[in-house]
C-alpha cells in the first residue's frame, strides 16, 4: 500500500510526538506519525526523575550554569552551540509542557517543584542545585501522556504498530542524498507499506537491548540507527554508551537518580559511603559515568554485597517514609515487587545497567541529518531524541537532560521538517521502493537456515556486556569484533518458522536482531578506535583523556564493499564559552 | 523449580477455535510471567504471540488474564502465583476481539479513551511562567495520572463484557484526571459526555476494576467521584 504525507515522523515517544505536534502547527503541510508500538507505550514513559531546566524555583539558577554542567558532564565533547540552545530553550519548553496540562509536582507557592540531580550544580560546579522539574517519579510518563493527549486533541494521524524496514534515500542529479520516504511493515496484517514523504523525522530511540542488563524496553533495538548505517551513512560517537549506576540488581530496571537527589546514599558491603573517595565534592550526585565506574571498582575489589558479591546497595532508610513513598512511589513499588525489598526499611540491591546512547544519527542543531563529517546533509531527513546525536550529551549525559533533549530538539526538528516540506516537492520514488524490504522478509520467511535469532541475540547481549561495557580494553574489544563477525555470519542462516501474515512477532523480532548486530558492530569499532578515556568511554589501556588527539567526534561508516569492516572518520567538536578543563567533582 | 505454563492459543489463520497449550518451564520463584512467555517464544515455540515492551509495569503492553485475574505479565512473579510443580494459566484479556493468542484488538479501547476529551482544555492565554497550582490541588487528581492505558480495568468489568459501548473504567479515570485538575476548563463538556447512557451510570460498583489495576489506582472510587460530579454538576 502507498501513502503520501508532507512530513512523516517515525517514532511516537517524547521527541516524535513533540516533532509531530510542532510540525502540525504549520497548516500548509500534512503530518503523520508511524510507531512500532502504541504511542503511550514508548520508552519515554519509563523516565522517572525529572527534566532539568534553570527555572530557579527552589534556589537561584541560570541557563549558563546549566550549559556549563552539560558541557562538563559531557567531558567537553559536547557541542557548545547545541548546549547553549538547549539550556536556554529548555526553560520555555518546560513551561510549554505545563501549559499543555502536564501535572508537575508543586512547591507550596504553586510553582513547579524542582530537586537535585547528578552533575547539576550552581556557580559552575560549587554545589548541587535543584534543577530537575519533576512529576513525582513519573516525569517521563507524564511527558509522554501529555504529548499524546495533545496529539489526540490536534487530530494527529497515527499509524500504530508499524515496523520500519527501510529508508528511501537516493542521490539527486547533483549527487546530493535525498530522503524520499520510508518502507514499513504493518505488524497486524503483514502488509508492506510505502510512505512517500517530503521530509522524514526519525525519533525512534536507542538500542539498550544490545546488552544483557539494561533499563531499556524490549523494543529498543536500534532499528533506525542501523538502517541509516546500512546505507553507508555515519553514526556519530557510538562509543559513548551510558551505564546508569542504579539498575535493580540482575534485572536492570531503573531506579531514578532522583533517589540520590532526595538524599539516597550508595554503600558497599561494609556499609561504607564509597562515593566520598571518588567524588569528594558532590559524592553520590556525581555524573553517571563516574558513579558507574566507582561501583564497578568496588565490585572488582571484592566489596560487593550478597553471596556472589555482585551488587551494591542504595540506602534510603535514613529518609522519612513520606519522602520515599511520597516522592519516589514508583521505584518503591518496583523494589517491593521485584526484590521483595522495602526501601523504607532496607537498602536496595543495585548494579549499573545499560541505559542511554549518547551517540546516534548525526544532526545539526535543527535536527537535519548529516551525511558525513563535513556538514553535507541528507536532504529531507531529520532526527531527534536518543536516535540522534546533536551532541548535546557529548561523552556522558547528565540525568534529566534526555527529557530536555526530547522537548527542545524534537520541537526544533518538527518545525524545521515542516518548513522544509512546505517549500519542497515530492521527489520521485525509485521504481520498486519496497524491493529491499520485501527481499529481507522473503529471505527470513523462506530460508532453510537453522539458526535461531533469539540465541544469537542472547550471545550478543552477553558478549557486549563482557567486552564493551563500563570498562574496555583493546583485548576485550578486539575479541568482540570477532564475536560479532561470527554472529553476523550466523544471522545469515536465521529463518523464521512462523509463516503467517498477521502479528508475526517471530519475524519482527528476527528483524530486530539484525538491527542490534549492526549497531553493535559500529559501536564496537568506534570504541576500539578511540585510544583515550572520556566520559562513558573508559579504557583501562588508555586511562587518561587526551584532548590533543581525541577532542573530536567519531563518525563510523559501514564499508559497503567489505562487510564487517567499519570506516572511521571524524568531525570537530564545536567549542565556545567553556574551555576544556580536567573534570573533577 | 518447574511450573506448567498453560497458554490459551488462537491463530485465526490456522485455528477454528482457541485451544490450550501447556509447557513445562524451568524457572526461579522471582521470575516474571513475561520471562516464562519469552522463554517459550524464544526457545520452544516461536509462533507464540503477545505484546510486551518495557518489562517492568510502566508501558501497559502485556495486560493478560493470568491465573484468573487481569494483570501485567511483567509485574506478576511466579512466587506470587504458585509453587514448584504448580500451574499458571495465561489467557487474553476479555471483551476485546482476540487477534492472535494473547494479543487483542485495542482499537475499541482507545476509541473510548478519545471519546472523553482526554486532554487539557484551557483557552486562556497562558502566563509567561507556569500556571500556579497548590500541592493540594495537584494531589486531587494524582491517582488518575498513574494510568498506563493497559486496559486491565476495563476488560475486567462485567458491564463492559456485556455492553461494549460502555466507555469503561479506564476512560472514566482519564476524564477524572482532567475534571479534577484546577487548571482545566473542560469539565462541563466531559460531564455531559459521561452523563450519557454509555457513561458513568453503567457502572454497578463491582470493584473488579480496582482489583485489576496494576498501578493500584482506586478506580471505583474515582468513578464514584465522577458520578457525584455529574449529579451535582460541580467538582
Amino acid at each position: 500500500m502507498h501513502h503520501r504525507y508532507d512530513v512523516l515522523v517515525v517514532g511516537a515517544g517524547g521527541s516524535g510526538l513533540m516533532s509531530a505536534l510542532y510540525a502540525s502547527k504549520n497548516k500548509n503541510v500534512s503530518v503523520a506519525v508511524l510507531s512500532k508500538l502504541y504511542p503511550t507505550r514508548s520508552h519515554t514513559g519509563a523516565a522517572q526523575g525529572g527534566v532539568g531546566a534553570a527555572l530557579g524555583n527552589v534556589s537561584e539558577d541560570h541557563w549558563e550554569w546549566h550549559m556549563f554542567d552539560t558541557v562538563k558532564g559531557g567531558d567537553y565533547l559536547t557541542d557548545q552551540d547545541a548546549a547553549e540552545v538547549f539550556a536556554k530553550d529548555v526553560i520555555d519548553a518546560v513551561y510549554e509542557l505545563e501549559h499543555m496540562g502536564l501535572p508537575f509536582s508543586r512547591l507550596p507557592d504553586g510553582k513547579i517543584a524542582q530537586r537535585k540531580f547528578g552533575g547539576h550544580t550552581k556557580e559552575f560546579g560549587k554545589a548541587p542545585v535543584e534543577r530537575a522539574c519533576y512529576a513525582v517519579d513519573r516525569t517521563g510518563h507524564m511527558i509522554l501522556q501529555t504529548l499524546y493527549q495533545q496529539s489526540v486533541k490536534s487530530g494527529v494521524t497515527f499509524f500504530n504498530e508499524y515496523q520500519v524496514l527501510d529508508l528511501i534515500i537516493e542521490d539527486d542529479a547533483l549527487g546530493e542524498k535525498v530522503c524520499r520516504g520510508v518502507v514499513a511493515l504493518e505488524i497486524s496484517t503483514g502488509e508492506i507499506h510505502t510512505f512517500h514523504a517530503k521530509s522524514v523525522v526519525l525519533a525512534a530511540g536507542g538500542y539498550g537491548r544490545a546488552f544483557k542488563v539494561t533499563s531499556n524496553a524490549l523494543s529498543l533495538t536500534g532499528d533506525l540507527m542501523s538502517i541509516y548505517y546500512r546505507k553507508g551513512l555515519p553514526l556519530e560517537d557510538l562509543e559513548f554508551y551510558q551505564f546508569h549506576p542504579t539498575g535493580i540488581a540482575k534485572l536492570g530496571i531503573l531506579i531514578t537518580e532522583g533517589a540520590r537527589g532526595e538524599g539516597g546514599i550508595l554503600r558497599n558491603d561494609s556499609g561504607e559511603r564509597f562515593m566520598e573517595r571518588y567524588a569528594p565534592t558532590i559524592k553520590d550526585l556525581a555524573p553517571r559515568d563516574m558513579v558507574s565506574r566507582a561501583i564497578y571498582m568496588e565490585l572488582r575489589e571484592g566489596r560487593g554485597a550478597g553471596k556472589d558479591k555482585d551488587y551494591l546497595l542504595l540506602d534510603l532508610t535514613h529518609l522519612p517514609r513520606e519522602i520515599v513513598e511520597g516522592r519516589l512511589p514508583d521505584i518503591t513499588d518496583f523494589a517491593r515487587t521485584y526484590l521483595g525489598v522495602d526501601p523504607v526499611k532496607q537498602p536496595v540491591p543495585i548494579q549499573p545497567t545499560a541505559h542511554y546512547a549518547m551517540g546516534g544519527i548525526p544532526t545539526s542543531i535543527d535536527g537535519e541529518a548529516l551525511a558525513d563529517g563535513n556538514g553535507n546533509l541528507v536532504r529531507g531527513l531529520y532526527a531527534a531524541g536518543e536516535v540522534a546525536c546533536v551532541s548535546l550529551h557529548g561523552a556522558n549525559r547528565l540525568g534529566t537532560n534526555s527529557l530536555g533533549d526530547l522537548i527542545v530538539f524534537g520541537k526544533r526538528a518538527g518545525i524545521a521538517a515542516a518548513k522544509y516540506a512546505e517549500g519542497a516537492h515530492f521527489e520521485e520514488l525509485p521504481a520498486r521502493p519496497d524491493a529491499f524490504a520485501k527481499g529481507e522478509i522473503e529471505r527470513l520467511k523462506s530460508g532453510t537456515g537453522t539458526e535461531n535469532a533469539a540465541r544469537i541475540r542472547k550471545e550478543l547481549q552477553e558478549t557486549m556486556m563482557d567486552n564493551v561495557s563500563i570498562f574496555r580494553t583493546d583485548e576485550t574489544m578486539s575479541r568482540q569484533v570477532e564475536v560479532l563477525k561470527e554472529l553476523q555470519a550466523r544471522y545469515k542462516n536465521v529463518s523464521v518458522h512462523d509463516t503467517t501474515a498477521r502479528y508475526n512477532t517471530e519475524l519482527t523480532e528476527a528483524l530486530e536482531v539484525g538491527y542490534l548486530l549492526d549497531v553493535a558492530e559500529a559501536m564496537t569499532a568506534s570504541a576500539l578506535n578511540r585510544k583515550e578515556s572520556r566520559g562513558a568511554h573508559a579504557r583501562e589501556d588508555y586511562p587518561d583523556r587526551d584532548d590533543e588527539s581525541w577532542l573530536k567526534h567519531t563518525m563510523a561508516y559501514r564499508d559497503l564493499s567489505r562487510p564487517g569492516n567499519v570506516l572511521i572518520g571524524y568531525k570537530p567538536v564545536v567549542l565556545g564559552r567553556f574551555e576544556p578543563k580536567p573534570r573533577v567533582y | 523449580m518447574f511450573v506448567n505454563l498453560k497458554i490459551l492459543r488462537y491463530n485465526p489463520e490456522k485455528d477454528k477455535r482457541p485451544h490450550w497449550d501447556t509447557h513445562k518451564v524451568e524457572c526461579e520463584p522471582g521470575d516474571r510471567v513475561l520471562d516464562l512467555l519469552n522463554h517459550v517464544k524464544w526457545y520452544v515455540d516461536p509462533t507464540l504471540t503477545y505484546r510486551r515492551s518495557c518489562a517492568h509495569g510502566v508501558c501497559g503492553s502485556d495486560a493478560m488474564l493470568i491465573s484468573g485475574r487481569n494483570r501485567l505479565a511483567c509485574k506478576i512473579l511466579v512466587r506470587d502465583l504458585t509453587k514448584d510443580g504448580g500451574t499458571i494459566t495465561v489467557e487474553p484479556i476479555r471483551g476485546l476481539r482476540v487477534e492472535r493468542d494473547l494479543l487483542v484488538d485495542m482499537e475499541p479501547f482507545f476509541e473510548s479513551y478519545r471519546a472523553v476529551l482526554p486532554f487539557f482544555i484551557n483557552d486562556e492565554a497562558p502566563p509567561a511562567g507556569e500556571r500556579l497550582q497548590s500541592p493540594e490541588d495537584r494531589e486531587r487528581f494524582d491517582q488518575g495520572t498513574k494510568c498506563i492505558l493497559c486496559a486491565a480495568c476495563t476488560t475486567s468489568c462485567p458491564i463492559f463484557w456485556v455492553n461494549g459501548r460502555y466507555l469503561g473504567p479506564a476512560a472514566i479515570v482519564q476524564a477524572h484526571r482532567f475534571i479534577f485538575d484546577s487548571r482545566d476548563h473542560g469539565t462541563e463538556r466531559r460531564l455531559n459526555i459521561l452523563n450519557q447512557n454509555t457513561g458513568v451510570w453503567r457502572c454497578r460498583t463491582a470493584y473488579n476494576c480496582t482489583e485489576a489495576c496494576p498501578r493500584e489506582i482506586p478506580v471505583t472510587q474515582l468513578i464514584e467521584e465522577v458520578k457525584r460530579a455529574v449529579m451535582y454538576q460541580q467538582v
